[in-house]
């Protein structure tokens, strides 16, 4: 069908974009790589050079970097599992008839178009603060003593926090696919006489099988990165209890100015991310064969 | 569906959805209440009827310049968009026509450009801002978001592309349609809708950045995510204030988010769930 004139014209109308996306991939990673083998401190220029391998040592060295490594898959794991398995909950609920759905449905996907420093102060101040947060009161109110959330649990409270965010997507997604299931052959298993639980097995859970997918994955590239959650609650502490391998790598570039060390941080939050890609990568491309 | 609901069942449903969606609200619901507070009843303990003092948007506003703000994250978010879909109308249209042996590859190839993690590229990024003087600049944030999100902006804009038929586009060339003539009479007005999807979902993103629109401003390209995170530092309570700039800040986009939830699907899952 297309001629060569309008193969050529093809080319060039994808031109822009694909040269934009290569120059933004390519430069800075570039960059980063080259930075991750030298020792290069803007403060301190008089001891720049190649160092080979040391910085990728020096962060691997630093007990902050396995702690960092383990809090990012922390998160990732925990709100993976939160916002599936309460997403197929809220899912199914939301699937069944009721009056306003409409109204209800706007209220559980609000949260997600919460930016999240908003998202993370109104869960700081508001509802997890130790004194003045709703928490506090209700759990004054049972005559308990009120949780200094960001203090006892800085990791659990980023991640109900991130959680909340991502829980109205899960059941959004998870939503739509059921409701594409076909009406007639839920009667018919209904009418073979099987229940609610077998039905859920053997014919919902496969139904959704590639929305469960589609959500962890697209979930995953998003947890990965979890940054403003951090920055305005716990800061990373105490310590480095809550702080992420995106956060570190940001505070060795921004805050010790130790350039080397968080370009190896960096490299390394890549090749973790490009494990994820992976998969991720499969299972889209499946869907564009279809 | 032939299904018999009885009222017992859908009464339940009703309240468990109910109590379920109000709780899930509750946090957003609560911010708006306080912001009708003042700085004292925000923190006199639980308490879901404000006096209903506007004292606090006043206040944003006259000590902070929250419309400045505001202006930025209009500006940032409207602009990237609209370069991107400038940017990505071509390549989507492209593909979706005439689609050559890699285009698959191009395809995945972009959305991969998404996963790169942004912390891989803070510093280079940052030098180079700053040896350009584009620190702290709106044209070079919004190139910035633009950057982004062109990966998503592109598929989206692919996968509807993809659905009007080429057979129409062909019967239009036949008649002796010129490709520019094709473009505009034909295949915007099929397009359109499409289009208007990926802007809004693209707004949304964009609207929400939170990383480069902290890390790359200070105060003068500063849109309301960099604005809001300056409340973490604790100087002291201004739960108020903070509530009020914070329904200011998620108002808009959570009207248009409404209004979007189905493309919101489509286009986050990268049509793989509709």
């Amino acid at each position: 069908m297309a001629t060569q004139q309008t193969r050529s014209l093809a080319r060039f109308m994808m031109a822009p974009s694909v040269v934009l996306l290569l120059v933004w991939m390519i430069v800075p990673l570039a960059f980063t790589l080259w930075f991750s083998f030298q020792q290069y401190n803007p403060l301190n220029p008089m001891r720049d050079g190649f160092v080979g391998f040391s910085n990728y040592a020096l962060f691997y060295s630093n007990p902050a970097f396995l702690q960092s490594i383990l809090n990012t898959l922390t998160i990732v794991v925990s709100v993976l599992l939160i916002t599936v398995i309460g997403g197929i909950l809220l899912a199914l609920l939301l699937d069944q008839p009721m009056w306003g759905q409409g109204i209800v449905r706007i209220l559980v996907i609000s949260p997600f178009f919460v930016m999240p420093p908003v998202a993370a102060l109104v869960w700081k101040n508001m509802i997890m603060h130790p004194q003045y947060g709703v928490f506090a009161d209700i759990a004054r109110f049972f005559g308990g003593q009120p949780i200094d959330w960001f203090g006892q649990h800085p990791l659990l409270a980023i991640i109900i926090i991130v959680a909340w965010q991502w829980l109205p997507f899960a059941t959004l997604i998870l939503l739509t696919a059921l409701q594409s299931l076909d009406g007639e052959q839920k009667e018919a298993a209904e009418m073979d006489g099987a229940g609610f639980i077998s039905r859920f097995i053997y014919l919902t859970l496969p139904h959704m099988s590639r929305a469960i997918t589609v959500v962890i994955l697209i979930q995953t590239i998003f947890l990965l990165s979890v940054y403003a959650e951090i920055l305005v609650t716990t800061n990373g502490g105490p310590g480095y209890a809550s702080t992420n391998l995106p956060f570190l790598v940001y505070q060795k570039a921004l805050l010790e100015f130790k350039i080397g060390q968080a370009s190896a941080g960096g490299i390394i939050a890549v090749i973790l991310a490009n494990i994820v890609a992976f998969f991720a990568m499969r299972a889209v491309g499946k869907n564009l064969d279809k | 569906m032939a299904r018999a609901v009885t009222t017992q069942h859908k009464t339940i449903a009703t309240a468990a959805a109910w109590i379920v969606a109000l709780l899930i609200f509750f946090p957003i619901l609560y911010t708006i209440i306080t912001s009708f507070k003042s700085e004292q009843e925000a923190i006199q303990g639980f308490n879901l009827f404000p006096s209903g003092t506007m004292e606090s948007y006043s206040e944003v506003q006259a000590q902070n310049g929250y419309f400045k703000f505001f202006l930025n994250s209009v500006f940032l978010s409207v602009g990237s968009t609209v370069l991107a879909l400038l940017v990505a109308i071509p390549a989507a249209w492209s593909m979706a026509f005439s689609p050559g042996k890699r285009t698959k590859d191009i395809l995945m190839w972009m959305l991969s450009t998404k996963m790169m993690p942004a912390v891989a590229v803070l510093f280079p990024i940052y030098l180079i801002f700053r040896d350009t003087g584009l620190l702290d600049s709106r044209i070079g944030l919004m190139v910035m978001l633009m950057l982004i999100n062109l990966p998503i902006v592109v598929w989206m804009l692919y996968t509807y592309f993809r659905e009007i038929p080429g057979e129409i586009l062909e019967a239009a060339r036949m008649d002796g349609a010129s490709l520019w003539n094709e473009i505009i009479y034909v295949l915007t007005p099929m397009a359109v809708p499409g289009i208007a999807s990926t802007m809004l979902l693209n707004i949304i993103l964009a609207w929400n950045e939170a990383f480069w629109t902290i890390r790359l401003t200070t105060t003068e390209a500063a849109p309301l995510t960099a604005f809001i995170s300056s409340f973490s530092s604790p100087q002291g309570l201004f739960w108020a204030k903070l509530s009020a700039a914070s329904t200011l800040a998620i108002a808009p986009i959570l009207i248009m988010g409404w209004f979007s939830q189905k493309q919101l699907v489509r286009g986050l899952t990268f049509g793989a769930v509709k």
